[in-house]
């Protein structure tokens, strides 16, 4: 009988112990941030950049590097602000941004039709802004010396849902290619980057073969094709930036009919055509007009002084006849979708926003 | 009678097995040895899988790992960033699911086990948590976010430490039962007996006999259900665990990111300098565990040595 009191008193010790040790931990750590990033009081007066609150983003793991650097150095310039960013991809982002739980959206594809009308139900208005460009990067090993330059629909014959299980050598994509067996790798059928680059490849939004190899961490596509001489792969421009030494880039031959490689000039220019993609965010009405936080977060973010943390974190900026139509929309809180529902697969922003 | 015993096919002990018998001595011992190289090859596999995991992340990430790391908020610069929310954020939830899932799961598989008369209750009960040890974890995420974050909103705060913590909770609470159901099991039936013979409740044989003997056994079934909890990211993300926060949480009903997602951002990203990163993320993320386990065992040997 004493025996099990005491241990029963010596394991609740211990839970209280552990307790009391964790609560104390995150008080000593939040005191040691001497910006007050963590604590309350901080939160609630306002210091140098004077803006205070919170800011909810939440969306694509495309647009997170972006969000990240904004908002760490947001929250170093507005130190009574805190600034949060979720992954929960386009279409997850915009599950919760349709109800109101987050203020901004990150999105790597326009908003569809299907989330248009929820957002509406549930009386969420946004402002579609465009914040940077992408460039989808076609890499093939650095032995393959044949495909210097590919045309869409060269692509499209090798990625479309026809070409599964027969598309299988190199030789068919173009009688003159060696006979050399293709693999295909790329992300999966979830993201955004498959959706846009299906739809400017074999014209039909998320339709492909089923028989590549996809995997959502696209640093897995980068050894797949580095280790495949007749792999040909493609994902974000950040990561063949990072890359280079280990792939080779194609060059695509845009509707002029050039062959253009991704750079960051091509992609900003827009002649890097078809798969030079804008990304997104989306910002509610409703948080715009009443959390100054969030008024103050986006400013930041299309501030031009704030460019060099886009390409800092592998990304192209909004060229300079596009940026100040961005903040146009942005100050006169233009509402509503420039693809309204559709892709933006052929669209040029110049024209629309 | 004397036919029957004198009839040895018939006989149960002696006369049937005594003509297949054969004592081939160095063959038996030979089985014997084959079968201690199996197992000895069987172990070393798995240790050896283990070492190449543990090397190859040392390898990648021991150098990254500084006091620096930390103690420092994320980044977008991966020499400048660090893993302080994701650390503090993955010890307030498992400090939570431990306080949560211990009490419930002992006490649901004491009650199973001591208590429930055997109805058809008990063994729908006894199925249904059986089953429920095997559903895969997304699926108590999106249960966590229906009950947890959406229904008692007003209690967890909405996508918080405590909804991401309850969910785990539950995540592991069919493990812990079956583990302390188990160890319950372990106690031989005489003890009880011999308490209920002097007269004892049956809640004073459960408090002084059984579950002093059976608390080492509940112990280690529970360190093997928090060191599934510590690394799951499903059930988290699906709630709605963020990716980058740069402040602590102050109570239970903070925003909140854990080790492995943190891990799981800087592995997916282009940058190289972040995949070191991520190694050694993942290094804490074993220290932790190492931690926290090693400190159950000696609360388990304490105990045992008590008893």
């Amino acid at each position: 009988m004493q025996f099990k009191q005491q241990s029963i008193r010596f394991l609740a010790g211990c839970l209280a112990l552990s307790l009391v040790a964790c609560g104390g931990g995150g008080g000593d750590d939040s005191a040691a941030t001497p910006e007050g990033e963590g604590s309350e009081g901080a939160a609630e007066t306002t210091t140098d950049g004077g803006v205070s609150g919170d800011v909810l983003v939440d969306g694509s793991s495309t647009v997170f590097p972006i969000s990240e650097a904004m908002a760490e150095e947001f929250m170093k310039a507005n130190s009574g602000s805190r600034v949060t960013v979720g992954v929960s991809g386009s279409g997850g982002g915009f599950k919760k941004f349709c109800v109101g739980e987050t203020d901004v959206s990150n999105a790597s594809r326009p908003i569809k039709q299907s989330e248009i009308d929820i957002c509406a139900e549930n009386g969420i208005d946004f402002v579609e802004l465009p914040v940077a460009f992408d460039g989808l990067s076609v890499v093939v090993s650095t032995e393959n010396e044949w495909a210097a330059c590919l045309k869409p629909e060269e692509l499209g014959k090798m990625w479309e849902p026809g070409a599964e299980g027969a598309i299988n050598n190199w030789n068919q994509v173009r009688p003159d290619f060696p006979d050399t067996e293709l693999s295909l790798y790329g992300p999966g059928t979830d993201s955004g980057t498959y959706d846009y680059f299906t739809d400017a490849t074999t014209g039909e939004e998320g339709e492909s073969r089923g028989d590549y190899t996809a995997s959502e961490d696209d640093n897995v596509i980068v050894q797949g094709v580095t280790s495949d001489s007749g792999g040909l792969g493609f994902f974000g421009f950040a990561y063949y930036a990072e890359n280079k030494d280990k792939l080779k880039v194609v060059e695509i031959e845009n509707s002029d009919g050039e062959c253009i490689a991704p750079a960051e000039e091509t992609i900003a220019d827009g002649t890097y055509n078809p798969l030079a993609r804008p990304i997104f965010i989306y910002v509610s009405t409703k948080s715009l007009e009443e959390k100054p936080a969030v008024k103050a977060f986006i400013e930041f973010h299309l501030a031009e002084a704030n460019e060099g943390l886009i390409s800092e974190v592998g990304y192209v900026p909004l060229p300079k006849d596009l940026s100040p139509k961005a903040t146009e929309r942005f100050n006169s809180a233009t509402p509503g979708s420039i693809f309204e529902g559709g892709s933006s697969v052929g669209v040029k922003l110049s024209d629309k926003l | 009678m004397a036919n029957l015993a004198s009839d040895p096919s018939r006989s149960p002990l002696g006369g049937g097995s005594k003509g297949r018998f054969k004592s081939e001595l160095s063959k038996r011992y030979r089985i014997d040895s084959l079968f201690s190289a199996a197992a000895w090859t069987a172990v070393t596999l798995l240790v050896l899988v283990l070492a190449l995991l543990i090397g190859d992340v040392l390898v990648d990430g021991a150098a990254r790992l500084s006091w620096d790391f930390l103690t420092s908020f994320p980044s977008r610069k991966a020499e400048e960033a660090g893993l302080l929310s994701a650390l503090v954020g993955t010890i307030w939830v498992m400090v939570i699911v431990a306080v949560v899932s211990f009490p419930l799961g002992v006490g649901a598989g004491i009650y199973l086990e001591e208590f429930a008369e055997d109805s058809w209750f008990a063994r729908a009960i006894e199925i249904n948590i059986n089953n429920l040890a095997g559903v895969p974890s997304i699926i108590y995420g999106l249960l966590g976010l229906q009950v947890f974050v959406r229904w008692m909103e007003p209690i967890t705060g909405g996508r918080s430490i405590l909804s991401g913590a309850l969910t785990l909770a539950l995540l592991i609470l069919p493990v812990v039962i079956v583990a302390t159901r188990e160890s319950l099991r372990a106690v031989p039936d005489s003890l009880r007996q011999a308490g209920f013979a002097l007269g004892a409740t049956r809640w004073q044989v459960v408090c002084n006999q059984v579950l002093p003997l059976a608390l080492p056994g509940i112990l280690t079934g529970t360190i093997l259900a928090l060191s599934r909890a510590i690394g799951e990211t499903a059930p988290l993300i699906t709630i709605g665990a963020l990716t980058f926060i740069s402040f602590l949480p102050e109570d239970l009903q903070s925003p909140f990111t854990v080790l492995p997602i943190q891990v799981f951002n800087w592995i997916s990203r282009p940058q190289e300098a972040f995949h070191t990163n991520s190694a050694a993320g993942i290094i804490v993320l074993l220290g932790v565990l190492l931690l926290m386990n090693s400190s159950a065992v000696l609360l388990r040997n304490y105990l045992q040595k008590r008893h």
